[in-house]
């Protein structure tokens, strides 16, 4: 069944089959990841893996000060990127309790994971996996102008290297600052989630390397109802800040092909709280400059109907 | 343990993830930290004083899991009346000799009998005695002497023990000289006041984890205790272990599914080269590596352990069964099986032994595989200064590592205290292959040999360890063929005939493999150690691993998944011995045979089938009933009755308290660090008494407690790993992908020293002892806080240790601040707890760096003597 969409929604909604969308006639369920945050223990293993398995090269040895995140961030040699938070406050007694630090937030301390408790404080490290998020509605893909990127059957966004022409279109466009052109390369590179290995029905280099799955690896809708179940779990546990991130398909994106379970607000975790494509408002956008241009020739044709008076 | 062993954590995860409590007790805010549900950072160093106080706290609110205590431990055993314990003698037990540094341990045996250890330290009485040459020897007791006659092996692993008369036991544990009794009183002083005061952890946080571990440990469930080298690495480390095993005997929670104490090594395999040792000190299986003169011929050699109790009373099937399978044919029963072709002991060869004789100029060569100590042991200078002086060093690595390039461009030839054309040392550096170019197997901590496969082929000239030894073995063989010597004999007469592979030739592990699984007098594989012989009919390269070829199938190479074979998965891998997964797990059944709980059902006694059965192999003789009782004159395994399921004992049983085997003491005592700027607040006595310590110009001590001096050196550093790279960086360092996630040494601090010594995030900080100035860049964190210890505050500075000079990501070595000063039992040096200053900024390049360092030992007021003396006790109470 095709989902019959005004130009807008196209853009922005959900849709329940991306490859079906792109144009693929019978394909594989639309694969991602979930990256359970809850159990990542910063060992950084699918960063190597990565590099390793995709011959991505060394980015920089640099010394950051960011806790033990000396990667700093997703880019063209940096396709997984391990953040870690560390997070300070006092506690009372046997039980945390939440407490006002004059901090834009107010939420109860979590119990369960990521946490450690001292007396007189309680010190939590956070760490994530952030990966491209293969988005239901890629921005990177719809600027594209030479058809580098493209949607795979699997659903996940590619960009092909020797079809770029290093324009960097995609690279404001990625809402999450994902995509990016390698320095003394020129071309744009990113997560490919391993189109290789999916191909030859294995999974992503990051995942297989995973030692605790907190990157798992699978069938979206397998992996929603799978994180869905962990993020009920979690919270009778007690961790009440437990939420999924770009899980559900109504987002601004209409759902990632990535998603994460998270223990604090996406910003703590250098996330956008609340992405919404670049490409959402392109109808109006060019609506307008429709519009404009339509006056300016207007307006032009005045001047010269005008002047000829 | 998710910081080095990521891999493994996943299976602590797994079992979080099934409502597992974690608790990580550690000075450092890891990666286990993060996921842990209770982490007590405690001060480093004072581990001791934190389990004690857990002992004490089951011992008091009896919380002891009486029927197994009072059966399957030596809790009612009842010990000689001139013991004395740390109690009497303000931190000391008795026999201690303050001019030789020993313990004389005669009287810590039980009443009634003698006994030597089935593990542990057994050279304690020749040591005695070389110490005492020239002295008196009245002052040893008739006991010891006799000792020396009968236990006088020596291994840091494990040997025979020997076991003579019956004990006196209570089994009401009433005696007021009973194991049990003593360790009541010994661990009464280790309150939650004391323990708070001491480790700098709060009483409730103490209490938390008190009544957590107690909580989870009794008929129906089982703690297990998880520790890496921040144990070991003290000048009393094995007391560590031995304090941990304690508190499990105690709460019932060793030989049961769930439970025991695991050991994480510091890299792959370190389990399987202590099994067939890289040490000095023993031979494959555990055997005693002999001495000279006291072993002349394999008779005495065997008789040291001869009519014991327990397993080791056929350590002359094991031991004879080596040497045929080392000299094979040339061994026979006229020539004592060629005893005479191994080595001897001469002195102490321990590694840092190696290093002052090589500094004295009586060591001429040196082999380094695989190991890094020009930055990966402690006090680098020493080491570097020990290879200058040599007349030949191999280094087999994957990379110029620092010891393969000291005398080009180490710190000493900035310096100027060396100068390339004025070393000696000529250095063969031979590239080395890694795990997947070659085929072998690792042996990791749960004993399990999984087998490797080789998956590339090495490249240029790099060759496999078994490569290199087999064919310099065969090199140096071919030049002496033809000699008629008789020290020749052994290198002529060894079994060296291989079968190679491919173009490298490289010998075919599975060949090396099939001779420590042995061969029976058929020449077919042998299926078990129970199998072995002391006629010379048997062939054995390692006794504890025989049965791993059995039938000349691989088994260490099974890998058939968990979800197709039971939850012991018996068939992945192969574990030492017999394949049994759990050791002594006859403890799993209570001592009529049933099990302790069906929960926690492992092992029990059918009586219908008149055996034991179960989930696992047993670790006991398949028919032996519970109630068997060992006649007067019974030995060996035969002497060990059908409720004592520690069958390595001489007695059968757990030991609370060890009558014989460790050079420090048969109880636990919490001593501080070698160099601590904390008093130690339970005893007079300061420091381990026994640790060995090495006075020289390049390894002074820095003052301790209270004494003048001390001041001068406030904060407390650790050195440790992180997951990024792999120890010394041998393997990590020249790696991009690793090197890059951490790029540079950095020092670990919290906000408090920051602001109280000016450190700036990112800036550098300059770390001195007296032994050492060292730079990093500074990672201030909140991770890293501030304690409460004995009414002061105290800051502890975080140190990884994988730098060094060469790579991609380099940075000063930690390791140079580390002193060489030892635990008695295993000679490991202090890596996890030491004292320096801090100050801001880069450290000063020579040739300022020495004057500061001498600087501060002459305010610090340091002497050769300072930190050497054995017992502190008395002036200060």
């Amino acid at each position: 069944m095709t989902q019959e969409f005004t130009l807008g929604e196209r853009l922005a909604a959900p849709l329940h089959d991306v490859a079906g969308e792109a144009g693929y006639d019978a394909h594989p369920a639309r694969m991602g990841f979930f990256t359970d945050t809850s159990v990542c223990i910063g060992c950084k293993a699918c960063e190597v893996a990565c590099k390793e398995w995709n011959a991505v090269p060394e980015d920089g040895l640099t010394f950051t000060g960011m806790s033990y995140d000396n990667t700093g961030g997703l880019g063209a040699s940096t396709w997984r990127h391990v953040a870690f938070v560390e997070q300070v406050r006092p506690r009372d007694g046997g039980r945390a309790k939440p407490v006002d630090l004059g901090m834009p937030t107010v939420r109860p301390a979590p119990s369960v994971p990521q946490a450690a408790n001292e007396d007189d404080r309680e010190v939590r490290w956070l760490m994530s996996s952030d990966v491209c998020k293969h988005c239901t509605h890629a921005a990177c893909l719809d600027v594209c102008p030479t058809g580098a990127l493209f949607r795979t059957e699997f659903g996940t966004v590619v960009v092909q290297s020797d079809v770029c022409n290093g324009c960097g279109y995609c690279v404001p466009a990625c809402l999450y600052g994902v995509i990016d052109i390698r320095p003394g390369d020129g071309r744009a590179w990113k997560c490919t989630l391993c189109y290789d290995r999916l191909g030859a029905g294995q999974e992503p280099a990051c995942a297989k390397a995973c030692p605790t799955k907190s990157i798992q690896f699978g069938p979206l809708d397998e992996l929603r109802e799978r994180a869905a179940a962990r993020v009920d779990a979690l919270r009778a546990q007690g961790a009440t800040e437990a939420r999924l991130y770009g899980a559900d398909p109504a987002n601004g994106v209409g759902g990632d092909g990535a998603f994460f379970l998270l223990l604090d607000e996406p910003e703590v975790y250098g996330l956008p709280p609340d992405p919404v494509v670049t490409t959402r408002d392109l109808p109006s956008i060019w609506r307008r400059a429709a519009f404009a241009a339509a006056g300016l020739v207007a307006a032009v044709a005045a001047c010269a109907i005008g002047g000829r008076r | 343990m998710a910081e080095c062993h990521p891999v493994g954590f996943q299976w602590v995860m797994e079992a979080k993830q099934r409502g597992a409590t974690i608790i990580h007790v550690d000075p450092r805010f890891t990666r286990t930290s993060a996921v842990a549900d209770i982490h007590v950072p405690l001060r480093a160093g004072s581990d001791i004083a934190f389990l004690g106080g857990l002992i004490r706290y089951v011992l008091e609110n009896d919380k002891w899991f009486r029927e197994y205590v009072v059966a399957y431990t030596n809790a009612p055993m009842i010990l000689r009346e001139d013991f004395r314990d740390t109690e009497d003698l303000d931190g000391l037990f008795s026999g201690f000799q303050e001019d030789t540094r020993h313990y004389d341990p005669s009287t810590w045996q039980y009443e009634g009998a003698d006994v030597a250890a089935a593990a542990g330290q057994r050279d304690q009485w020749s040591d005695m005695e070389s110490n005492e040459k020239g002295s008196s020897s009245d002052s040893r007791s008739e006991h010891a002497r006799r000792g020396a006659a009968t236990a006088r092996v020596s291994t840091s692993g494990a040997g025979g023990g020997t076991f003579h008369g019956r004990p006196e036991r209570d089994d009401t544990l009433q005696h007021p000289r009973c194991v049990f009794q003593v360790l009541k009183r010994h661990f009464s002083r280790y309150t939650p006041e004391k323990v708070a005061e001491i480790c700098g952890v709060s009483e409730a946080q103490f209490l938390r984890v008190a009544e957590a571990l107690t909580a989870n440990s009794g008929r129906e469930r089982t703690s297990a205790f998880v520790y890496a080298v921040g144990w070991t690495h003290h000048t009393v480390g094995v007391q560590y272990i031995r304090t941990a095993a304690i508190l499990q005997l105690l709460l019932g929670n060793i030989g049961r599914p769930g439970g025991g104490i695991m050991a994480l090594r510091g890299h792959a395999s370190i389990q399987g080269s202590t099994d067939i040792p890289t040490l000095f000190n023993i031979l494959p299986g555990y055997l005693p590596m002999p001495h000279a003169h006291d072993h002349e011929d394999l008779a005495t050699y065997i008789s040291a352990d001869a009519g014991s109790k327990g397993y080791w009373g056929n350590m002359d099937a094991y031991a004879v069964s080596l040497l045929k399978a080392w000299w094979g044919d040339a061994a026979t029963a006229d020539n004592d099986y060629c005893f005479d072709y191994l080595p001897r002991l001469t002195d102490k060869h321990s590694n840092y032994d190696t290093v002052m004789k090589q500094l004295a100029g009586e060591s001429e060569g040196y082999f380094l595989i695989g190991e890094n100590p020009a930055v990966g042991t402690a006090n680098g200078k020493m080491n570097r200064l020990g290879l200058a002086n040599l007349k030949w060093l191999v280094v087999r690595d994957f990379q110029l590592i620092e010891s393969a390039t000291f005398w080009k461009d180490g710190p000493e030839i900035e310096t100027g205290e060396l100068a390339p054309e004025e070393i000696g040392t000529e250095v063969f550096f031979l590239p080395a292959a890694a795990h997947t170019e070659k085929d072998g197997s690792f042996t990791n901590t749960q004993r399990m040999l999984q087998w490797h496969h080789k998956a590339v082929e090495p490249t240029g000239d790099q060759r496999s360890d078994l490569w290199f030894y087999f064919h310099l073995g065969r090199i140096i063989r071919a030049k002496l063929a033809g000699s008629t010597a008789r020290a020749d004999r052994p290198i002529l007469d060894l079994t060296w005939d291989y079968p190679t592979k491919g173009e490298a030739g490289d010998p075919d592990a599975e060949a090396v493999l099939a001779e420590i699984n042995g061969f029976g007098p058929d020449g077919k594989p042998l299926s078990s150690y129970t199998e072995l012989k002391a006629d010379g009919s048997t062939r054995c390269g390692c006794w504890i691993y025989c049965g791993c070829f059995k039938d000349g199938v691989n088994e260490p190479a099974r890998r058939k998944p968990g979800s197709e074979q039971s939850w012991v998965a018996p068939e992945w891998g192969w574990a030492w011995p017999a394949n049994r997964r759990i050791l002594y797990n006859r403890a799993s059944a209570d001592p009529e045979g049933r099990p302790w709980s069906e929960r926690k059902a492992y092992l029990w006694w059918d009586p219908e089938q008149k055996k034991w059965t179960g989930h696992d192999v047993p670790d006991f003789q398949p028919d032996k009933s519970p109630d068997y009782r060992p006649p007067e004159d019974a030995e060996r395994e035969d002497a060990i009755a059908g409720t004592e399921p520690f069958i390595m004992q001489a007695d059968g049983r757990g030991w609370l308290y060890v009558p014989a085997g460790l050079a420090d003491g048969p109880l636990p005592a919490h001593y501080e660090p070698h160099e601590s700027p904390v008093p130690n607040q339970l005893y007079g006595q300061q420091q381990n008494p026994a640790r060995q310590v090495y006075p020289h110009r390049l390894n002074r001590y820095a003052p301790s407690g209270d004494d003048p001096g001390a001041e001068v050196f406030p904060y407390v550093f650790t050195t440790y790993r992180l997951t990024e790279h792999h120890t010394a960086g041998g393997m990590s360092r020249w790696l991009p992908y690793l090197s890059e996630l951490q790029p540079e040494f950095f020092c670990e601090v919290s906000p408090q020293l920051a602001a109280e010594r000016g450190l700036e995030h990112l800036g550098w900080a300059t770390i001195v002892n007296p032994r050492a100035v060292i730079e990093a860049r500074v990672l201030v964190t909140e991770r890293m806080r501030p304690l409460r210890v004995g009414g002061r505050t105290l800051h502890q500075i975080g140190l990884p240790y994988h730098w060094g000079g060469n790579g991609l990501s380099t940075g000063d070595s930690a390791n140079e601040l580390l002193a060489i000063a030892l635990d008695p039992n295993v000679h490991i040096q202090p890596t996890k707890a030491s004292v320096c200053d801090i100050r801001p900024g880069r450290r000063p390049r020579a040739p300022a760096a020495a004057p500061l360092v001498a600087d501060y030992q002459r305010r610090a007021g340091i002497t050769a003597e300072t930190g050497t003396e054995a017992v502190t006790g008395g002036k200060k109470k």
